[in-house]
């Protein structure tokens, strides 16, 4: 499902000299369906940036980059927009939702996203909330107000509400209570058994051991960098 | 979902000049069913000379914008009659002004702004046409008790819904929308956006907003086109271009923003 072929990133800051920064070079690897991979790798090894890529998030310099047989480095935006309605989901740490919109449709975006009825989305949105323990009495405001961890379930529950055959985690048990983050390694465990290829960044060391089935040690992609 | 292959706009090296100053220059880019770009850039960089070539208010001094239209398939809308292109531009066009007073028509109610444009289309019936028009008052959020009230004693955020029913209520394929959100409140702007989003992914709609608030792109556009000096300097998918901009003025634009 993810397939990547000498995956290089380098930055490069106009307005700062022109400086650039070799963040990755040489990545290879690949993601079956089913499959659970932990990306591992100190702090500014390239870990996130690797997710961001593997979302179109950030662009691919060099390499392919396919994830369900669409190019990253190559699609144009409304493939890479077809991709991440349909087959490509992401989890990230931070809740980025538009002002004033309930709970409840901020979970069930991806489905209407998808032209599914607005009372089957909710319904599954709600499903999914309520699994997650975010009280009812909450589902009707924007999560903008919400505790750290509360906005973290909202955005879990976001990433779980559509079955995608693909799905980034970026930390997706930080800053959770040991009974929502049981709630959450479920949740995943129920994705890889329906077949989902996941990629994920794990600094929860329990969690990456119980859900994984490979590590892969970004460092490894690494080349020398600009001082 | 079925994704059309054909685009709804293409545009062709469109360039206009106002004596030596260039307004927008070789401007190509193809625009596809159900996608909302965004035109960013600095006062002066071309974006609204070229929103309004596009839309038929400027004439280009060059260029082709060919349109995917419902009966006759791609016409390039620059040679199309006077007529022709008044039509296209009240049935599967709409255009969007940053001064809500530029779209509407002051001195006529609230109802009869957005019927006049049924009207124009050939609806006839009064019932029809004042149940339609409070359908869409209500849509944008507008009370139906106000049907009768002139838009000059709207707020600024109500006459810029009034105006967006008038422009929606035909069920146009195409939206030009210039600064939509310019000179409102950020409390107004949140909940304008928050609609226009919400009317966009209902009715399929395609849309191209200029405007120079990135946070306004980030929120509506999928795609995005960077203009400066009249050039196109870059362009992708919204998020790829914001997070990971590529062109030095670009960088500029992006890190220039005040973090909140």
């Amino acid at each position: 499902m993810f397939e990547l072929r000498d995956v290089a990133k380098t930055f490069t800051l106009h307005n700062q000299g022109g400086v650039t920064i070799d963040v990755l070079s040489g990545a290879n690897f690949t993601v079956s369906p089913g499959e659970c991979v932990a990306l591992t790798g100190a702090s500014g090894a390239g870990k996130s940036t690797l997710m961001r890529m593997l979302y179109g998030n950030y662009r691919a310099e060099g390499g392919a980059l396919l994830v369900g047989g669409v190019d990253l480095a190559k699609a144009a935006p409304r493939e890479i927009i077809r991709l991440r309605r349909e087959v490509l989901g992401y989890v990230s740490q931070f809740l980025r939702v538009v002002p004033r919109v309930p709970t409840l449709d901020v979970v069930a975006e991806p489905l209407l996203a998808l032209g599914t009825d607005p009372e089957t989305a909710r319904g599954a949105a709600a499903g999914l909330l309520e699994k997650l323990n975010i009280p009812e009495a909450l589902w009707s405001l924007s999560p903008t107000t919400f505790s750290g961890g509360e906005q973290q379930r909202v955005n879990i529950a976001r990433g779980f509400v559509h079955p995608y055959p693909a799905l980034l985690l970026d930390e997706p048990t930080a800053s959770l209570d040991p009974r929502n983050r049981a709630v959450v390694l479920d949740l995943i465990a129920e994705a890889k058994t329906r077949g989902a290829a996941i990629i994920g960044i794990f600094h929860d060391g329990a969690a990456r051991e119980q859900v994984c089935d490979a590590q892969i040690d970004v460092a490894g992609f690494t080349t020398g960098r600009a001082a | 979902m079925i994704d059309d292959d054909t685009p709804l706009l293409s545009v062709r090296r469109l360039s206009k000049r106002y004596g030596a100053h260039i307004g927008c220059a070789d401007v190509s880019f193809d625009l596809y069913p159900g996608e909302v770009m965004g035109i960013v850039g600095e006062s002066g960089s071309g974006k609204s000379t070229l929103l309004n070539c596009m839309a038929g208010h400027l004439a280009p001094d060059q260029g082709e914008v060919i349109f995917d239209t419902a009966v006759e398939g791609p016409r390039d809308t620059l040679l199309m009659s006077e007529p022709e292109r008044r039509m296209l531009a009240r049935t599967d066009w709409a255009f969007v002004h940053q001064n809500a007073r530029d779209g509407l028509r002051m001195g006529v109610s609230a109802g009869g702004n957005v019927g006049e444009r049924l009207m124009a289309v050939g609806a006839r019936h009064y019932g029809d046409i004042r149940g339609t028009a409070t359908d869409w008052l209500t849509r944008v959020e507008i009370d139906a008790g106000r049907i009768d009230d002139r838009p000059t004693t709207f707020s600024g955020g109500m006459q810029q819904r009034l105006q967006i029913a008038r422009n929606l209520v035909t069920g146009p394929r195409l939206v030009f929308m210039d600064e939509p959100t310019g000179g409102l409140d950020v409390s107004v702007q949140a909940r304008l956006l928050d609609m226009i989003r919400s009317l966009v992914r209902d009715m399929g709609l395609s849309a191209i907003i200029v405007t120079h608030d990135l946070a306004v792109v980030r929120l509506l556009a999928d795609r995005l086109m960077v203009m400066k000096s009249g050039h196109v300097v870059e362009d992708g998918l919204t998020d790829q271009v914001l997070d990971d901009p590529q062109h030095q003025y670009t960088q500029l634009l992006v890190s220039s923003i005040l973090q909140v």
